[in-house]
């Protein structure tokens, strides 16, 4: 298959200053933006629920399951992106079996499957343990058999056995919250280990990611627990928003603060790659980085979640105002996954020029995959939610 | 009474003096064991460790070298993938530099301003600086590019899955993916031509003698007297990649 | 005293012991043979690497049938530029030179790639000559011999 070359030549003709000739085309696309977008909702969602189960914030009880299934769903999608963008993705088993131990990206499989297995998988299995069993008792035929195989065979639900799921539910979401972390603050790792690179280069990019990847992760439940209550036709409980909200407020100063501190720190030192940066931002990044991520993603949503959080009780139409500083900043978030990424890769290491990045619509690394990748957790999630449904679990008395 | 609260402080005694003596032998013998988490030890002193210099005062900037590797090595010769290539600079009286590379000089160049604005002009050749520390190596997921026992870097292509870690990880833009391949691709100091005792294809052609390559074990060699002679110097020491490629009269405009 | 394990933790370390063996396995039939010999790659690689076809040849090999070309560019200022730097890779000429053809430049621009007037060559480096101005239309080779530059055609 001939390979085509018009699009390089294209870019080529478009390219500014001096860039060394192999740098013409951008090496990590769409793909890769989507990539840790998605890492980050799961471990958003994780560290919220997290919130209710450890540090006991009643008031989010009822985002609990959701938090967590809709973690489970992106997971399960978040490896995807990585491997469809590879160009010998059928060798992706070769990073599973000769992993190389100084290499981020060959360490984050195992950090992925541990989060998968241990962490998420058995925390909501812990969880649902007692309704499955109760649920293959009173269904027949094949769901029957569905809830037993989830069971894992394991019938008894005895009091001492299910306070034992309790237990062990908690310890695991315990060693969740520093796998949490661990899971999104490698992928921060991956880029900012990368000396060769000065605008991925900090030790404070794991931080950056994993602050917004909280902000993204909160605003998804909270988009979730809206919509499904939306469908379900239950009253919306207002202070679940609010307490929703007070985080994300929170959450957000820290986010905008530390990406803040980051950028500087850079001004002020004002390094050997410092000229070509200021272009980067002022020119190439500037719709993405200023209005997109910044004014959108971030300056919006704090304004109006500080003033909520003072006048919250005389505001009728909050849950509008809420949903859409949910999008604002999911909006937000991925305008800053792609500032780091694409933004990365925009300017030369030559430190002397720039490329351009035009991103295809077909193929397996093109806007269309993403799309999919982006969509396909949704469907994972619906399907969840009426395989394990959080509102017909058995009551525990606490 | 008194006794117990002797023999607990005694015992408490005991317990941080052992602990400390303890923590204090782990550490030390952690810390001899491995100080840098890849630098590649060349383990057999039997075969040579290559190391390589380019004089840019010899440097005419005739493309050749570029042109005889796209030759040798099955590169495509489309202008997107260069295992080498060669870069003009133009300094001129204002202070402005022009860094130009057109197909990556393997048409040759032309003068880019005229002789009077011109305050100085040269030509840097650049290729795989074949790292000691790489970091390519470093990032690779797999195990795919490594550093031979003779100090050269390579690509094993029948492993390598295409995650493009390993082009963003080098600070001098040698690799690339081949469009064709579809894996990694990148100057291997043709390690089939060494291995025959032959010269790598640019340094065959080159009509200067502007690139060397060696044994930097071998006191007698050439390029361990040229290093010795002049005064060399790597491009972006600070980051500490422990670059072979060594160059000879590097002008401070050059990344 | 009874120790007293709870059913979901004896049914999950087996659910675990059955998935880890199951990749070990895998694992052993997956790894390529030569893997890890000299370090964190495939040794047979270094084979491969060192197996890949030669394009040139290396002047000796030139000389081996043009021991009077080899003669007239010791003599001449050309005596250091290898044969394969004019006329392209060797090694199938070499291999099969009665139907194989080596390359044979003949134009003005040719030439000049190293010897035309250019700010960022050094005169100690190249004889330097400004086309512009120098017999325009020729070809180079008309006067000069390139194998002997300065034995001039009549």
């Amino acid at each position: 298959m001939e390979p085509h070359y018009q699009h390089l030549y294209d870019i080529l003709a478009h390219s500014q200053g001096y860039i060394f000739p192999n740098e013409i085309d951008l090496q990590w696309g769409i793909l890769i933006v989507v990539y840790p977008f998605i890492t980050g909702l799961v471990a958003g969602a994780f560290i919220l629920a997290s919130l209710e189960r450890v540090f006991k914030v009643k008031i989010l009880k009822p985002t609990y399951q959701i938090a967590l299934l809709t973690a489970l769903s992106f997971l399960l999608v978040a490896t995807m992106p990585l491997i469809s963008h590879l160009s010998q993705p059928q060798r992706a088993y070769e990073i599973m079996i000769t992993p190389h131990s100084s290499s981020a990206m060959a360490i984050f499989g195992f950090v992925y499957l541990w989060y998968l297995m241990v962490v998420l998988l058995l925390e909501i299995w812990f969880d649902y343990r007692h309704s499955m069993v109760v649920w293959a008792n009173e269904k027949s035929g094949i769901m029957k058999w569905v809830y037993k195989i989830l069971t894992l065979g394991v019938n008894d639900i005895s009091p001492r056995t299910v306070k034992w799921d309790r237990k062990l539910g908690y310890i695991i979401t315990v060693i969740g919250i520093p796998s949490a972390f661990i899971l999104h603050g490698y992928v921060g790792f991956i880029f900012g280990s990368i000396k060769a690179n000065p605008w991925w280069s900090t030790p404070l990019m794991p931080i950056i990611f994993l602050f917004s990847a909280m902000v993204s992760g909160i605003s998804l439940v909270l988009l979730v627990y809206m919509i499904i209550s939306y469908f379900r036709k239950q009253v919306i409980d207002l202070n679940v928003l609010d307490s929703i909200g007070k985080y994300l407020f929170f959450v957000l100063i820290l986010d905008f603060t530390l990406e803040g501190l980051d950028q500087i720190q850079r001004i002020y030192e004002a390094g050997e790659s410092f000229e070509i940066l200021k272009l980067l931002v002022s020119s190439k990044l500037y719709l993405t980085l200023f209005v997109s991520q910044g004014l959108i993603g971030t300056i919006i949503p704090l304004i109006t979640l500080a003033f909520l959080q003072f006048y919250k009780h005389r505001i009728k139409v909050r849950k509008t105002m809420y949903f859409i500083i949910g999008i604002l900043v999911l909006i937000g978030v991925y305008s800053m996954r792609w500032n780091v990424v694409i933004g990365g890769q925009l300017f030369s290491k030559s430190f002397a020029g720039f490329t351009s990045f035009k991103v295809g619509l077909i193929g397996l690394d093109g806007t269309l995959m993403a799309v999919f990748w982006l969509i396909l957790p949704i469907g994972i999630l619906a399907f969840l939610l009426w395989l394990l449904p959080p509102w017909k679990m058995v009551k525990e008395e606490d | 009474m008194g006794n117990e609260k002797v023999v607990s402080s005694r015992r408490k005694f005991l317990k941080t003096a052992v602990t400390l003596a303890g923590a204090t032998i782990g550490y030390s013998w952690l810390k001899s064991s491995q100080v840098l988490l890849h630098a590649a030890e060349p383990k057999d002193e039997s075969l040579p460790w290559y190391g390589i210099v380019i004089d840019i005062q010899k440097c005419i900037g005739c493309g050749n070298c570029a042109k005889a590797c796209k030759n040798e090595n099955d590169v495509p010769k489309e202008p997107f993938f260069f295992r080498t290539w060669i870069e003009q600079y133009t300094v001129k009286n204002d202070g402005s530099v022009d860094i130009v590379s057109p197909n990556g000089g393997i048409d040759g160049f032309e003068q880019r301003a005229p002789a009077e604005d011109i305050f100085k002009s040269f030509f840097v050749p650049k290729m795989c600086n074949h790292c000691s520390k790489s970091p390519c190596t470093q990032v690779c997921p797999v195990g795919a590019t490594y550093e031979s026992p003779e100090g050269v870097v390579l690509i094993d292509e029948k492993y390598c899955i295409g995650c493009r870690y390993c082009v963003q990880a080098c600070p001098y833009g040698c690799r690339f993916i081949h469009p064709v391949k579809k894996v990694a691709n990148k100057c291997t100091l043709c390690y089939h031509r060494l291995k025959k005792g032959l010269a790598p294809a640019c340094m065959e052609v080159c009509p200067t003698g502007a690139r060397m390559y060696g044994n930097l074990r071998d006191k007698n060699s050439e390029i361990v007297k040229f290093l010795k002679e002049h005064t060399t110097q790597v491009l972006r020491p600070h980051l500490n990649t422990g670059s072979k490629l060594y160059y000879n009269a590097l002008s401070s405009e050059v990344r | 005293m009874k120790f007293y394990i709870p059913p979901q933790i004896t049914r999950l370390a087996l659910a675990f012991a059955i998935f880890i063996s199951l990749f070990l396995v895998l694992r052993h039939f997956l790894v390529p043979k030569t893997f890890g010999v000299y370090g964190h790659y495939r040794a047979a690689s270094l084979i491969d690497n060192a197996q890949l076809e030669i394009h040139y040849s290396g002047q000796q090999a030139c000389f081996v049938c043009h021991q009077d070309i080899e003669d007239k560019k010791a003599q001449d200022v050309h005596s250091d530029i290898h044969c394969e730097t004019c006329h392209g890779p060797g090694e199938k000429h070499v291999v099969n030179s009665k139907v194989e053809k080596i390359l044979k430049p003949t134009g003005r621009e040719f030439c000049g790639s190293c010897h035309a007037l250019n700010a960022a060559k050094l005169k100690s480096a190249i004889f330097q000559i400004d086309l512009k101005k120098h017999n325009i239309g020729k070809n180079c080779i008309e006067c000069h011999n390139p194998h002997q530059p300065w034995e001039m055609k009549k």
